[in-house]
């Protein structure tokens, strides 16, 4: 009761509304400032100064302790400023595994003349990105979110703040950038046997051995199997590198919902077809993936790898969007 | 609210960072330095430079235990240096130990923030001691770096030098002179001190005294210190004329004049002719007289007068104060004093001075008239070898004595003590005056300044229908003291405040534009009082306000200056320029649409312009104009912002 009324009263006064397409404008009524802890602190020093030059009579410490209060009162405007206008739009997102941190860049364009400096930006109030903004600049800022569960992952209400120049006031801002992040199912752990390929279908004969045949190397993509890592290219560069091998056309290699034990919930089941996916992948087989309701035919490659990871992780949600 | 921070506090600061806090703080806490103990000093720069030795070096701050036992050792030091550790100065002393300590254990920026509010406050306590031009100048750059430092510890990316945080500073600074200005004249002011001052609050402050024994004033004779300035509204009088009436000196007990405990009031002051007219602007000196010419006319605000022409504050000067002031030269005064006022200026202790004695019942036998007796001892002091100096030989038992009969060496007060004395022994009542004589007129500021070094004793005798009349025996001695002043009434060989004797006329007028200046300062900016507050706020029209309308007037004028400020701040919220060009390209594209020519989504500037043209033949010329200054400025090389002003003109004046 409490908390949804609290979240009513939020919502009015920083007048939340849901995602924003496009470009959000940091408008003048949405920026927010309050002053910081060090603010009161500063302000109570400044009473004190008040005090003694009353009791003293020192006509200069009146002068002074008024303008540091000025000052202060000055440096609301700067800080302020520091937010004001700045232009958020959503950058590149990549996707990334369950168990992840989905990073999403955010870009900040500054159309003014007056420099912006450290201007944080964060998602849960605990860590920020902190970047300076040129006027005339534009730069990318970075949200790190931790991907928990399978599906589209939105970032949320972010904060946009900024203490410069003195910390004694805080300006912020929330936006609501209209981007989100698919996040893959975590794959099962490595070693799961990839299932026997489909009889009849083609020629075969063959049973799961096409990965013998070396073909050669390609960057390393999260969920490979280190087994496949090219250690020794690893030793002579410093970005991993993963062994490709072709594999046999002819076997045609189904990864199945129902090839799964009857027992295994869906999300294990989602868990382990992702590990074929990317093993499948891995060792540059052609296979398919069949879903309840979702079939992708057989093909290899990374656009294949992209769209059965696409399914299993949108696999149930209700969002089904694009 | 749960909107906390993505804190920075914690964060640890770079060692330049710290070695600027030291500098501020050092630079904060310089004029403390001076005055403090040797110890103390050497213990605050020690730590501090300690502090720098440890940022150059990257080590550690020490540990809290080490921290105490110095903070602990160092309160100790002062307690026993101060006696107490509540006085100002132990106070000031322990404030600075304590700072030092906090910026020995500086690590995170919070520390590094806490330091800077508190090292504002520090330069409040230097105000204690001082505050005058140069000071408070001194005491703007240590807060402009102050400032400077709190903006250093708010850069999250890299080192950003410091220049830009200086600039940034002084950029803020500068914005916030209105609000300070509003805030200085308007906010409401309460007359101190708010709690009971520690007893050495007003140590230092140097004046006249209530007594008077040989060598007394000579300290003060040897002082520049200002003593008050006093501003006339018609002519300044004749240096002759500008005897400035102090504390009077009764009660004589051979080698002490003193002023008695009780004085008698009078409330009505004669009028007399008020031909002097002038402002005082009186410097504090911990005791209670306000000095005016001879003879004050009126009581400034709280104060009263007293039978023998003496203005006393109800409370002891501690401030600057301004009164306004009128004095008469009287025919006569105190003619019908009262028996037993006239016994009081007659009393001499028996044993004291007995040559004078016998020398005053000589001189009374040989002169019955009391005229011709006070004009024979002038017309002594004058013929007989009697020398003015500064530097006279030491008096023993009986002092009078020995210096009209032996040494015969002496300045005012020793003439001023003689010449009562042998009054007094001649049966004629006589009192001592102490005050000031003559001071310097500024022609820059067009005022007298008078300083210690001006004061001054001379003598009043009772006589018969005349009442009190002032004789200076100095003047037999000197008439140069009382004409041009103590600088050429003295020996060259005798030493004299650097100010006081002026040779070389460059700097003299120097010295009198500066002191000019302090003049305006102290009477503008330090004197800015309750009392002035109340004066100003009447020439503004507002006499018999309300404090519900004071506060009104405060809050609508400190908006205007918040808004200047804001002006100036958000001004800086313009576009930049592409954005401005294209503004005033939207600008004109608009004008034009008011007459149906709207711009299709694809259209170029150039094929826009040319339909345009055809549209509307006679708006030809200036869509043209625009479009190309347009095109330039957004696709050419060569954009300034005065084509830029140019191009948003035009499109001002297109008129579609």
């Amino acid at each position: 009761m409490y908390r949804a009324l609290k979240n009513n009263i939020l919502t009015w006064l920083f007048k939340w509304r849901g995602p924003e397409r496009g470009v959000i404008v940091l408008r003048q009524r949405r920026v927010f400032i309050l002053p910081t802890r060090q603010g009161i602190l500063f302000a109570v020093i400044i009473i004190l100064m008040l005090v003694g030059s009353v009791n003293y009579d020192l006509s200069l410490g009146f002068i002074l302790a008024f303008l540091m209060g000025a000052t202060g009162i000055q440096s609301m405007l700067h800080t302020f400023r520091n937010l004001a206008h700045l232009r958020i739009s959503p950058g590149r997102t990549q996707s990334v595994f369950a168990g992840e941190h989905a990073q999403f860049q955010i870009n900040i364009a500054n159309t003014t003349r007056a420099d912006r400096y450290s201007v944080g930006i964060s998602s849960d109030r605990l860590t920020a990105d902190y970047v300076d903004v040129p006027a005339g600049d534009e730069v990318t800022a970075t949200v790190r979110i931790p991907a928990i569960r399978r599906g589209w992952l939105r970032p949320g209400r972010l904060t946009l703040f900024t203490r410069f120049p003195v910390g004694l006031f805080r300006a912020w801002s929330y936006v609501d950038p209209d981007v989100s992040c698919l996040v893959y199912p975590a794959p099962a752990s490595v070693g799961t046997a990839l299932p026997l390929p489909e009889a009849g279908a083609g020629d075969g004969g063959v049973h799961g051995q096409g990965y013998d045949e070396f073909s050669g190397l390609r960057p390393y993509r999260p969920g490979d199997s280190p087994r496949h890592i090219a250690w020794k290219a690893v030793a002579r560069d410093t970005a991993l590198l993963t062994k490709q091998f072709s594999g046999r056309a002819d076997a045609e290699l189904w990864l199945a919902w129902e090839a799964l034990p009857a027992a295994m919930d869906t999300e294990r089941r989602i868990a382990h077809l992702t590990r074929w996916v990317l093993d499948a992948d891995a060792q540059g087989l052609a296979y398919g993936l069949r879903l309840p309701g979702t079939t992708i035919p057989i093909t290899a490659g990374s656009a294949q790898r992209s769209a059965c990871l696409r399914a299993l992780a949108l696999y149930g949600t209700a969002a089904d969007r694009a | 609210m749960a909107l906390l921070p993505t804190a920075l506090e914690g964060r640890a600061i770079a060692p330049r960072q710290t070695a600027w806090l030291a500098a501020a703080f050092v630079l904060a806490s310089a004029p403390h330095l001076t005055r403090f103990p040797l110890w103390l000093s050497a213990l605050i720069l020690l730590i501090t430079g300690w502090r720098m030795y440890l940022a150059w070096r990257n080590l550690k701050t020490p540990t809290k235990w080490l921290l105490a036992i110095v903070a602990i050792g160092s309160s100790l030091g002062i307690l026993f240096q101060y006696r107490t550790l509540l006085g100002r100065d132990a106070g000031v002393a322990l404030l600075v130990v304590m700072l030092a300590l906090k910026l020995l254990e500086t690590r995170s920026q919070r520390d590094g923030m806490l330091l800077g509010f508190l090292g504002c406050f520090l330069l409040v306590t230097n105000f204690l001691h001082s505050q005058t031009i140069p000071t408070a100048v001194y005491m703007l750059g240590c807060a402009w770096l102050l400032i400077a430092n709190l903006i250093t510890l708010q850069y999250t990316g890299k080192w950003p030098g410091w220049r830009a945080p200086v600039w940034r500073a002084g950029v803020l600074l500068a914005q916030a002179i209105p609000l300070m200005a509003v805030l200085f004249l308007l906010f409401p002011r309460v007359q101190g001190p708010l709690w009971g001052l520690p007893r050495d609050a007003y140590a230092g402050l140097s004046g006249l005294s209530d007594n008077m024994s040989p060598g007394s004033l000579n300290s003060l004779i040897l002082s520049d210190a200002v003593a008050f300035r006093a501003a006339f509204r018609n002519k300044i009088p004749e240096p002759r004329e500008l005897y400035w009436r102090g504390p009077v000196l009764w009660d004589y007990d051979g080698r002490t004049w003193t002023a008695p405990r009780i004085v008698q009031r009078q409330d009505e002051l004669p009028k007399g002719d008020g031909r002097f007219e002038y402002t005082v602007t009186l410097e504090p000196h911990n005791k209670r007289w306000l000095f005016a010419l001879e003879f004050p006319g009126m009581r400034p605000p709280r104060s009263m007068a007293t039978r023998d022409m003496q203005l006393l504050s109800f409370t002891p000067v501690r401030n600057r104060i301004r009164y306004d002031m009128v004095s008469s030269l009287l025919p006569t005064y105190g003619a019908d004093d009262e028996r037993e006022v006239l016994m009081r200026s007659l009393r001499l202790p028996a044993q004291a001075n007995p040559r004078t004695t016998a020398f005053a019942q000589e001189l009374r036998r040989k002169f019955p008239v009391d005229r011709n007796l006070v004009e024979e001892v002038l017309s002594q002091f004058r013929n007989q070898n009697f020398v003015y100096t500064l530097s006279p030989p030491l008096l023993g038992e009986h002092p009078v004595d020995e210096f009209l009969f032996d040494t015969r060496r002496g300045f005012c007060e020793h003439y001023a003590s003689a010449f009562a004395v042998l009054m007094r022994a001649a049966g004629i009542p006589a009192r001592v005056v102490t005050g000031y004589l003559g001071g310097e007129v500024n022609p820059v500021g067009e005022y007298i300044l008078v300083r210690q070094a001006d004061a001054h004793a001379w003598v009043e005798i009772w006589l018969d229908n005349a009442g009190w009349m002032r004789v200076d025996p100095t003047a037999a001695v000197s008439p140069a003291r009382v004409e041009r002043g103590i600088a050429s009434a003295l020996p060259l060989s005798d030493a004299l405040p650097m100010f006081v004797r002026g040779d070389f006329e460059f700097l003299q007028r120097m010295r009198l534009t500066w002191d000019s200046v302090t003049y305006t300062w102290n009477q503008w900016v330090l004197g800015y009082t309750p009392e002035r507050q109340r004066l100003f706020l009447t020439r503004l029209g507002f006499s018999e306000a309300t404090w519900q309308t004071l506060a009104v007037i405060l809050l609508i004028c400190a908006g205007i200056a918040v808004l200047i400020g804001a002006v100036l701040t958000l001004r800086e919220l313009r576009s930049a320029r592409s954005d401005a060009v294209k503004a005033a390209y939207e600008r004109f594209c608009r004008k034009l649409a008011g007459h149906g020519l709207r711009r299709g989504a694809a259209e170029g500037p150039q094929g826009f312009a040319s339909r345009a043209s055809q549209v509307r033949p006679d708006l030809a010329a200036a869509v043209h104009d625009i479009t190309k200054r347009y095109v330039e400025l957004r696709y050419g090389r060569n954009a300034d912002d005065h084509a830029l002003q140019d191009l948003k003109q035009r499109v001002r004046r297109f008129a579609a």
